[in-house]
């Protein structure tokens, strides 16, 4: 690969990294032994540099994961002038906005809805960036592959605004679609608009964007399976098949767990812009997801506790869930997303 | 016989002795997978900007969309820079990346590096802090009532701010500067230098390619800023260019453009619209190409540590 010179500094260091099997060999001298003032004055610097990260997460992450407690007030965003006021003059009513949310049937609807996109694009979209890696990673032709990948690569970085944009104008009811079926004579319909096909369109432009970045993590795993086993299994006669059962999927699956892992703790968030861009197309009844919820009934409408109470609830279950699959790896012998190293 | 021991970095573009030569049916699929997949992501591109190039009657021709072009017609884009909401909401964007990169990136390297060594004071405690929003994400009502308290409600700072640091990027650049050799830190260190002046003279000049990369992943989602404009910004002189682009080709509104074009024969709206698309897809496709090639380095790095 043509790398600028830049990189062989790190380049070739890499190789030693990730050799000791806990922290890296940098660590400072241990901590209890020197006391506090030294270790001030030693690290004041790093502290330091933390400091505006630690002020943008502390304001736009913390903040507002504290302010999910609006969930248990009556919040009412016209007593006083701004939020904070508003939040100190709003009446607590304790699980109130909850009994309400459990009791409407739209929140159930879009619930529905979230985990039926959820499972469908577990079965129709996981399998596919690790299909489409094998594929390439087999690829004799470094230059071809590389090709093969800039441009697929490229959708990941158009905003869901562009992509909708892309399919409305390829399959929408004045896309070219419908213009070349209007020409040969025949009844155009528009799958843009259609409630029963959405959860295969969504699916579809989620493959459309994401399918090729998807890809990379495998492609980087596929790149660490040693070569030698596939020569050794080879001359002990196991076919190509056999060496992606026994060789290539096992030497994926640490990468295809982290990422189910991953994929069930987001189980109850699908798209949300996606869903949102395309919710009046489709109507309600499809297109409702958990998160568009939220936002139709809160900001949409004013009724900020109501959408913080669904935000709060989608928020546990996914906390519950990423944790639940996380022990379950954990069981299995993997490594999960964490471990207590 | 070479070719049966293979280096793990060697030259992979002869195939190896062992392997079987390809079945013609697995070619084939293969071959008609990955053109299928290449020219879905071309053809759409392709026809955006034919018909975003194309004149009234080449428009009217084809009853829509242009596949194949007839000359170039760029009075489309010519009434878009005349003025008006585009040409003001790719100012904004402009601005909202440009400042959004700069800070992001500055918040995110330092981070990155203040969290690189283990055991210095509070290390432990400050990577939880980092990384728990990693698995729970700032709810939707409070960090609206947050951002709005705020008071930063219709500025550029409502878009800039509240993703100044994203996690995923913050842990691929701190894996990327654990790799870097301790010597070289040690060295510096003995010689004096403080952590500030070693992130700036040894740390960064290694980390070209991973900031090139993060860079990239950031000035793109800024570029890309669309639910946030529509949280945060009510004026639509303040409209960032995906909030344009959806309320005009999503919910069907016409552009305003100036007042200066509207005696003047308007060009095709197909076309205009079309080019809208193709303004908002440039700066991407034009930057991108240049930093693809460092994703699997710089991504892979921190992602398989993190």
């Amino acid at each position: 690969m043509n790398e600028p010179a830049v990189l062989a500094g790190p380049e070739r260091a890499r190789p030693d990294a990730p050799a000791p099997p806990g922290r890296p060999p940098r660590r400072r001298p241990s901590r209890r032994r020197v006391p506090l003032r030294t270790r001030l004055r030693r690290d004041w610097q790093l502290l330091a540099m933390v400091a505006p990260g630690f002020l943008v997460l502390l304001i736009f992450s913390y903040l507002p994961i504290a302010g999910n407690v609006i969930a248990f007030q009556d919040y009412n965003p016209y007593l006083g002038d701004n939020p904070w006021q508003a939040f100190l003059h709003s009446d607590w009513i304790g699980f109130g906005q909850f009994q309400l949310l459990f009791e409407d049937p739209a929140f159930w609807d879009a619930f529905r809805n979230t985990l039926a996109i959820t499972a469908f694009q577990l079965v129709f979209f996981f399998p596919l960036p690790i299909l489409l890696a094998i594929t390439l990673h087999n690829l004799l032709s470094s230059r071809l592959r590389g090709l093969i990948q800039t441009i697929v690569y490229l959708p990941h970085f158009f905003s869901w605004v562009l992509v909708v944009t892309f399919f409305v104008a390829m399959l929408g009811g004045a896309g070219l679609l419908a213009q070349s079926m209007r020409e040969a004579g025949l009844q155009p319909w528009n799958v843009m608009t259609n409630p029963d096909t959405f959860i295969v369109l969504v699916t579809v432009e989620a493959v459309w964007k994401d399918v090729g970045w998807g890809t990379i993590v495998f492609l980087a795993a596929l790149s660490t399976i040693d070569q030698n086993l596939y020569e050794a299994a080879a001359a002990d006669g196991a076919g190509r098949w056999r060496r992606l059962w026994h060789i290539t999927l096992p030497g994926l699956r640490p990468v295809i767990v982290l990422l189910l892992i991953l994929r069930l703790g987001d189980a109850l968030s699908v798209g949300f812009e996606q869903f949102l861009l395309q919710r009046d197309a489709v109507g309600r009844q499809a297109a409702e997801v958990l998160d568009t919820f939220v936002y139709h009934f809160s900001i949409a409408t004013g009724n900020y506790g109501y959408g913080a109470a669904a935000g709060l609830f989608k928020a546990v279950i996914g906390l519950v869930l990423i944790l639940a699959a996380n022990r379950v790896a954990h069981m299995l012998g993997e490594r999960g997303i964490y471990s207590k190293s | 016989m070479t070719t049966l021991i293979r280096r793990p970095s060697g030259d992979r573009s002869r195939r190896p002795v062992w392997q079987e030569p390809p079945t013609p049916v697995g070619q084939g699929l293969k071959a008609v997978v990955l053109t299928v997949l290449v020219a879905g992501v071309l053809f759409p591109l392709w026809v955006i900007l034919v018909t975003s190039l194309s004149s009234r009657e080449t428009i009217a021709r084809a009853g829509g969309l242009v596949v194949v072009p007839r000359g170039v017609d760029t009075s489309a884009y010519e009434t878009i820079f005349a003025g008006g909401a585009v040409t003001r909401a790719l100012w904004i964007s402009t601005l909202v990346t440009v400042f959004g990169t700069a800070i992001a990136l500055t918040v995110t390297v330092l981070a990155a590096y203040g969290l690189s060594r283990p055991g210095s004071l509070g290390h432990r405690w400050l990577l939880a802090y980092f990384l728990i929003p990693f698995l729970v994400y700032p709810p939707l009502v409070p960090r609206y009532l947050v951002v709005t308290g705020l008071g930063l409600k219709d500025t550029i700072w409502a878009l800039v701010l509240p993703p100044a640091i994203s996690v995923f990027n913050l842990v691929v650049v701190r894996g990327f500067f654990q790799g870097i050799p301790s010597e070289l830190l040690d060295s510096a260190r003995i010689d004096g230098a403080s952590d500030f002046r070693t992130l700036a003279r040894i740390v960064l000049p290694l980390s070209r390619a991973v900031i090139a990369v993060v860079g990239l992943f950031y000035a793109v989602s800024y570029w890309n800023v669309w639910f946030d404009a529509l949280l945060f910004i009510d004026r639509n002189d303040m409209y960032p260019i995906q909030r344009v682009l959806q309320s005009y080709l999503l919910a069907g509104q016409a552009p305003h453009t100036s007042g200066a074009s509207s005696g003047v024969t308007m060009p095709p709206t197909e076309a205009v619209k079309m080019a809208v698309v193709v303004l908002t897809v440039a700066p991407i496709v034009a930057v991108y190409p240049f930093i693809q090639r460092h994703f699997v380095k710089g991504v892979l790095i921190g992602a398989v540590k993190g």
